[in-house]
Parts: C-alpha cells; structure tokens; sequence
C-alpha cells in the first residue's frame, strides 16, 4: 500500500506522542498494546496493529525504567515495526524479529537525548536565581520536544521510504532457518521479561508463591482472571494471617508474659 | 517540631489541581545529572509562587528543589504533597530549615520508590499488560482499552490521593511510612505478583523439542518418545520454567537484557537448523 501525505502528518504526530510518552512513562502511549494499535488505524489495518501491539507486549513485558537505568525503546520498536507489517506486508513474527533490534537502537537515542537535557537542567539553575518561573517550566516541559523527535525523524524516515518490495526483497535473502529460527525462538523470547519482572519482586521467602503458580498454571485450565482472583484471595490472606502485620507488635510479649502468669498460678495451685 | 496540620494553608484548590497536572509530567525533562530534578521544581512552582513574597525567598525555595530527585513517577505525589506542606510550615516562620526538607524528600523518596517500582512496573503494569495483550493477540480493540484506562485510572487516582495525603498529613505521614501500611501493601502486591508470574512462565511460553530419544514398537505401533513427551510427562513448562531462572540468574550477574534477547534468538535459530526445536 501507499502511504497518503496525511497519513504521513498523523504517522509524525503519533510518533512524538510515543516518543515523549515513551520518557515520561505516564500515561503508557509508548507501549506496544498502545502504540502498534494506533499506529494501525492511521494505517488503515487497525486489527493488524492490535495483534502486533498485543504479540509484542508480551516479549517487552518487563521492559521498564529502574532508576536512572533505561530499558529497551518499545515506542520506536513499534511505530517502525508497525509500519514495516503493515505497509511493507511482513507478517507479525517478522514484523517482532525487525522491532527488537530497533528497540535496542532506540535505547542508544534516548542515552542521547538524556544526556542532552542536562544543559536544560543548568538553564533552569541560572533561571532559579532571578526566580523567573516561566522560564523554568518552559525548559522542563521543552525537554520533552528532544524525545519525541527522537522517535518520530526516524518513524517517517521509515514510512516516506519503505516500500513492499523492498522489505520483501530483504526477507526473501533471509534464509528459511533464520525466519523458522525467529519464529521458534518468538515463542520463548518472553522468558526475559518474566526473567527482569521477578528479579525486581522476586523475595526469597515469597518464592513459594511463584512455583505455585508455575504448576497450577500447568494443570489447571483457568483462565488469567480467575487466576488473578486466586492470587488477589492469597495475597489477602497472606497478610493478614502474617504475625509481622498483627495490629498490635507489642501484642506478643504481652500475651507471652499472661502465659507464664497462668502458668505460674496454676503451679501455685498445685 | 511543630505539626503541619497545625498550619492553616494559603495554597487554593488551583494550586493543588496544578501540581498535579505537573506531576504527569514527572520525566519530561529527565537528565542523567539530576534525573526528575528539574521536574520536582516544577512541581513546586504553584506553591512556592504562593507561600513566598519576596524574590530571594522564592530564588532560594527553587534552587533548593532543583537537586537531584528520582522516584518511581507513580508514587512522587505523597512526596510532593509532604514538601508542600513543609515549604507552607517554612513560610510561616516554622522552624523548618532546608536541610529538614532536603532529608524529608530524600527519606521519602528510598521506601517510596522501594513500593513503587515493584509495584507499578513489576506487577500493576505487568499483568494489565499481560492481560490487555492476551485479547489482543486475537484482534479485539478491548486489548489496549483495557490496558489504558485500567492503568491510567488507578496511576490517576495514586498521584491524586498521594498528593492530598502528602499534604493533609504533612509531617504525620512519617508514622505511616515506617507503620505497617506501606510494607503490608508491598508484601501482599509481591504475593500476587510471584503467583501470576508462575502462571505466565507456564501457559505462555512455547517451547517444544521434538528431538527423538527412542523409538519401540508397542503391539505393531510405533511409539516415538521425544524430549517434550518426557518433559510433559515430569510437569507442563519445566524447560520455560528453567529459562526463566537461568535468565533470571544472567540478569543479576548484570548481563544486559538485549544481549540476552540476541541470545535467545541465537538459541532458536541454531536449534531449528539441527531440528532441536521447533
């Protein structure tokens, strides 16, 4: 398909929108459930953009932002592997294997553009000594301009210049074990994500819990609601029947010593 | 020290509502000298244009407030909400020198970020994901609808409230981070959490190997017994269950996260061209 001039504007507009969602991790227009899907519509095969969005959600469920660390860029990954499916007509696991490597591109832009604000952030120090607060928020609400640059010059790049039979051409000089490969190695990808998520809850003592799940998710055929609703039931229980959140923590040593008090009266007695 | 909630505050409902429109914009000036430094300034405008009248006092309450600060953007408004009150107290001539305000934000923003990040990016964004994702891989528009308004909804609600509880409670809020609210919260949250993840590791990971191990002939049939019918038979998902704990181990060793995903495709390509997987 070709790509109109408006859809063009929408493609750029849409694409600063994920890239400033994609550092300010709000309101999550950055994520690929989000970004592939609206990036569809604009495209005209919305329910194309849905499954992508929904496929690559999952490889990049423990893609996030720990302290000053930066995860992979999933805004980019999904506008450029959106268009590449889309318009180029791959199908959802080549348009997966094309969107990680840019994803790891896009993690080096962002380095970059962080570094960048850092000269935003000195122009607010020298605004802050003559109090002008005017200045102050434009520089920081500016700042967001450099990251959505960041994702929307390459996106159009991407959709004024590819063409199917292009991105045919490329494909079709892949050879058959590397997409097989691809396609294999999409149904496990996920374990790194899961792997970055229970590295940041994982607490030795609760581990229990996360086994549990593993063989109950193998024999059981519940679905990931009702699940969710066991795990909520445990959770509640768990806290509450837990000594370490009792209402009251002096509660135990008071008890203890009406223990010994009885038992001191029941000796007494005998 | 006297309490905040003894303060009768000047900031107007406008000032509130405006912080917290800037709080959604907590990383839009994110920069590795300070990270949500110049953000957290911002934040403070409102109530700094308020409760100070004189240029200097204003210079100083913004330099002040320009230092690094980082916290998990969900969880910013109790903080936020507590310097508040605490710029108000200073304003009206409490004893609250910047050095209390300083350690106050820096005290918050350890255990508040020690919830929030677990919390919001390791289990709440995670299994609404997960979810959203799972209709969407069928097509339904339900998918990313869910996802977007079920977490905007209640990251809304905690930045609404957090900063409103921030502020209302001012210096009492202390007592509540080192009660039992916030790690009750935090323990129940990874319960859950570790139960889901189990689940997922299992039902939507696929990986088969259909190397042969032996082949008998049973009564004339041919029974083909694979490495995957031995696994099956153990228990369902042990090789995702593996993975999952090998890349868990190579992450804290600090392998980065794309090596691995390069890795894996490495895995796949390799065991697909020796028929290993499929």
């Amino acid at each position: 398909m070709k790509i109109t001039i408006f859809q063009l504007i929408l493609i750029f507009i849409w694409s600063s929108i994920t890239g400033a969602g994609s550092v300010l991790d709000e309101f999550q227009t950055h994520r690929p459930l989000i970004a592939c899907s609206i990036t569809g519509l604009i495209l005209g095969d919305p329910v194309k953009g849905i499954i992508l969005g929904g496929t690559l959600e999952l490889i990049a469920l423990g893609w996030m932002n720990i302290g000053a660390a930066q995860s992979p860029d999933s805004a980019l990954a999904s506008t450029i592997s959106t268009i590449l499916v889309i318009v180029g007509s791959q199908s959802i696991q080549k348009g997966i294997a094309i969107a990680l490597p840019v994803a790891a591109a896009g993690q080096v832009l962002t380095v970059f553009a962080r570094t960048i604000t850092v000269a935003f952030q000195h122009a607010a120090n020298r605004q802050a000594e003559k109090a002008n607060f005017r200045a102050i928020e434009w520089l920081h609400f500016s700042a967001l301009f450099v990251q959505a640059l960041r994702v929307s010059i390459p996106t159009t790049l991407v959709a004024i210049f590819v063409s199917p039979t292009m991105v045919q051409s490329m494909l079709n000089a892949l050879p058959d074990v590397v997409t097989g490969g691809l396609t294999v190695a999409g149904g496990f990808i996920v374990v790194v994500g899961y792997a970055m998520v229970m590295n940041m809850m994982s607490v030795k003592y609760l581990m229990p819990f996360f086994y549990l799940g593993f063989i109950l998710g193998g024999y059981l055929k519940l679905s990931l609601l009702a699940f969710g609703g066991v795990g909520l039931i445990m959770a509640l229980v768990y806290v509450q029947l837990n000594p370490k959140f009792s209402k009251q923590p002096v509660a135990a040593p008071a008890n203890s010593a009406a223990v010994s008090e009885d038992l001191a009266e029941d000796e007494l007695e005998d | 020290m006297s309490s905040a909630e003894e303060i009768v505050s000047t900031l107007t409902k406008r000032d509130i509502f405006q912080t917290f429109v800037f709080e959604n914009f907590q990383q839009a000036s994110f920069n590795y000298e300070t990270i949500h430094g110049l953000a957290f300034c911002v934040d403070m405008i409102p109530t700094i244009r308020r409760v100070y009248k004189t240029k200097e006092d204003q210079a100083e309450a913004l330099k002040r407030h320009l230092t690094f600060f980082n916290v998990t953007p969900g969880v910013c408004g109790p903080i936020v909400g507590v310097t508040m009150a605490l710029e108000e107290g200073k304003a009206q001539g409490e004893n609250i020198d910047a050095g209390t305000i300083q350690s106050f934000k820096v005290g918050l923003m350890g255990p508040l970020a020690g919830v929030g990040d677990p919390v919001m990016w390791g289990t709440l964004r995670p299994i609404l994901a997960a979810l959203g994702a799972s209709l969407a891989v069928k097509g339904s528009w339900m998918g990313p609808f869910l996802f977007f308004f079920a977490f905007n909804a209640i990251r809304l609600a905690l930045k609404w409230y957090g900063l409103k509880l921030g502020l209302n409670r001012g210096l009492a809020l202390v007592k509540d981070v080192s009660g039992n609210l916030l790690p009750k919260l935090t323990e129940g949250a990874t319960v859950l959490g570790l139960f889901v993840m189990g689940v997922l590791v299992t039902k939507w990971t696929t990986i088969n190997i259909p190397l042969v191990v032996s082949k008998t002939q049973n009564g004339g049939k041919e029974v083909v017994t694979t490495v995957q019918t031995i696994l099956d038979e153990l228990c369902p998902g042990l090789p995702a269950l593996g993975l999952t704990l090998l890349m868990m181990y190579l992450l804290r060793k600090k392998v980065n996260p794309i090596i691995l995903i390069f890795a894996l495709f490495g895995v796949g390509i390799l065991g697909y061209g020796l028929g290993w997987l499929k």
